[in-house]
């Protein structure tokens, strides 16, 4: 069953103070979608002045956002989580025209993670508390949380709501606005969600500009009235928001990237059941949302006694590999999400090709009959060795670099030999390997016997260059918002000091 | 003659122009990594972005200073870059996004005559 491309409106304002909001300069820019290549709708393009109209908007909602109670920030969040379940197919749709990628991916995984992780927080602030501590028979200390104030937020394409989701829930459930920047190629989806969330959501809490990263995200990052900036994306960027936060001195999280290994030990191969099957789909998951995923498997570490068999059954299971419309509910794989990801991917296959790495499979452009224009690639696996450039920059596409190793250690060498740590894998049947390996690693997540999965009850984030903080978890709270002591004295007698 | 580490095509140098009269000074360039808009070429107004102490110049393309980070220049010190234009709808800071266009880099390994011209480039 393949699902109808969705109405888009002509184009999308800003919704700023719970209002769409046309941009000041009355500029927009064209979105367009990697399913065929054609503009689907016109976004704003926003500058400095919508920023500031949109930090102005967070502020004055936080005068009664930030000390409604917990009870009714949970309420608000629940509700945002009920709308979107109702409206689910329609922003799957939207989201797959916006990115390009599967609907199944969409409808299974995308908006039913974003929908749990409002409900997650919903609960959580409902349930935890600060501490009050008798430090001695007088003195009482409390440990008290307060929101920062309005908060700014780039997130990016590669899973548009999601991303969005992953961010806004924590912000608001502390007490905190945001003025949150969709990323230049998917700018549409994120608003078809706001008008099914906009008469939930108290004016102002939650501020959606779209714009060109040096027009608008440079300003929201520079804003001195922000107190907090979030940002997931690449490097350079993430240096130059750490840059701009040292001009008022706020706090950064950042999510930068990674190239994660994927190690798989000979026990996996013992037999020939469920869990061996598993292993397999443990690898091809390079392949989920085209590999454009920070935690893509994009480096699987096989050891050499099962190389061989392993592969043959790996190499099945790619070729099983379903392509073709990305609205079609049986398509496993869609478009790249811009012609500039495209381009950039098909020049590492030539690198690959040309640092000498065996091609196993794919390498090409894939065609998709019924979009001849969009931007689709075939699954590719290259094996090679780790010091390629193929095993140590982020691809950012559906291309896996493959080794082999002899022993746990030297899968350790190889596992933590990169600039990056985010996120790992680990597959074996031995307990004791499976405890060296798990923290051996240098990463911020290690999947153990799976991969790719990302409930909200458990932390994200990356160690090394892959950036600064945790997202997801109860914990991410803490990072939008101040702790405040209160100490108070019930002795009725001076220090004694004057 | 030394091997030259970066270049850029006609239709890069066209966009480098065009954004230095529009922003009226110059411009440099800054590898990027990571996800996303990540291992792609970013380009701003000299000043803008803090280049690295550590940071390595790899080059000059059109009059910009080419610089990538030492890490990153590890594993990239065997390629050839050529700075590109392709039309696309890229994200980051990168200054030529408005104009619809999104600078790449495109690898190859040096050529047997340029590995011998190579000029050795010392990291912190």
């Amino acid at each position: 069953m393949a699902y109808k491309k969705p109405e888009f409106k002509a184009q999308y304002e800003n919704f700023i103070g719970g209002e769409w909001v046309a941009p000041v300069d009355e500029k927009y820019f064209e979105a367009i979608s990697p399913v065929d290549n054609k503009v689907m709708a016109k976004a704003a393009q926003s500058n400095k002045k919508d920023v500031a109209l949109a930090v102005k908007a967070g502020y004055k909602a936080f005068e009664t956002w930030g000390k409604t109670s917990v009870t009714q920030r949970s309420t608000v969040l629940n509700k945002i989580a009920d709308a979107m379940e109702a409206n689910l197919e329609m922003l799957a749709i939207a989201e797959t025209w916006d990115n390009g990628k599967a609907i199944r991916e969409t409808i299974n995984a995308d908006l039913p993670l974003a929908i749990d992780h409002f409900r997650y927080f919903a609960g959580v602030i409902r349930s935890e508390t600060g501490t009050v501590t008798d430090l001695d028979a007088n003195t009482v200390s409390q440990e008290i949380h307060e929101p920062l104030g309005v908060v700014g937020q780039i997130i990016p394409w590669n899973f548009p709501i999601l991303m969005a989701a992953w961010k806004i829930a924590p912000a608001i459930a502390a007490g905190n606005c945001v003025v949150l920047k969709p990323a230049e190629q998917t700018p549409i989806s994120i608003m078809m969600l706001m008008e099914v969330i906009s008469d939930i959501v108290p004016a102002g809490v939650i501020n959606i500009i779209n714009g060109f990263g040096p027009e608008c995200g440079k300003p929201l990052a520079l804003h001195p009235d922000l107190k907090k900036i979030g940002f997931t994306g690449e490097t350079t960027t993430g240096k130059l928001i750490m840059q701009y936060a040292s001009e008022n001195i706020i706090p950064v999280t950042l999510e930068l990237g990674g190239k994660s290994p994927n190690i798989f030990m000979e026990s996996i191969m013992d037999k020939d059941d469920a869990f061996f099957d598993k292993a397999i789909e443990g690898l091809v998951l390079f392949a989920f949302n085209q590999g454009e995923v920070c935690t893509c498997p994009s480096r699987a570490l096989i050891q050499e006694s099962i190389y061989e068999p392993f592969m043959a059954r790996v190499l099945e299971r790619v070729k099983a590999i379903k392509r073709g419309s990305p609205l079609d509910e049986s398509c496993m794989m869609g478009a790249q999400a811009s012609t500039d990801q495209y381009e950039k991917i098909l020049n590492y296959i030539d690198i690959g090709k040309a640092e000498g790495a065996e091609l196993l499979i794919g390498g090409n452009k894939a065609a998709v009959e019924e979009f001849p224009d969009g931007c689709y690639i075939e699954p590719t696996i290259f094996k090679g060795n780790n010091k390629m450039r193929i095993f140590q920059e982020e691809i950012f596409g559906p291309v896996l670099s493959v080794t082999t190793f002899k022993d746990i250690d030297e899968a350790l060498e190889i596992a933590n030999d990169t600039i990056y740590g985010l996120g790992s894998g680990v597959w074996t049947r031995d307990v004791h390997e499976m405890q060296k390996l798990t923290r051996g690693i240098e990463a911020g997540r290690v999947w153990s016997n799976c991969y790719h999965l990302y409930p909200s009850h458990a932390s994200f984030g990356g160690y090394k260059k892959s950036g600064i903080g945790r997202e997801t978890h109860m914990m991410m709270l803490n990072n939008y918002r101040h702790t405040k002591n209160v100490l108070t004295s019930y002795d009725e007698n001076a220090l004694g000091f004057f | 003659m030394a091997t030259e580490r970066v270049t850029s095509t006609e239709a890069a140098n066209k966009i480098i122009d065009q954004l230095r009269e529009e922003h009226g000074t110059e411009l440099m360039f800054h590898q990027s990594g990571g996800c996303c808009d990540g291992s792609a070429p970013m380009c701003f107004e000299v000043g803008d972005f803090m280049v690295g102490s550590r940071d390595v110049k790899m080059g000059e393309i059109h009059g910009c200073e080419f610089f990538m980070s030492p890490e990153q220049f590890e594993y990239m010190k065997a390629t050839h870059l050529t700075i590109d234009v392709v039309k696309g709808r890229g994200s980051s800071f990168s200054i030529e996004i408005p104009l619809g266009v999104r600078f790449i880099a495109i690898s190859r390994l040096y050529t047997d005559e340029e590995l011998a011209n190579l000029e050795e480039i010392e990291i912190d």
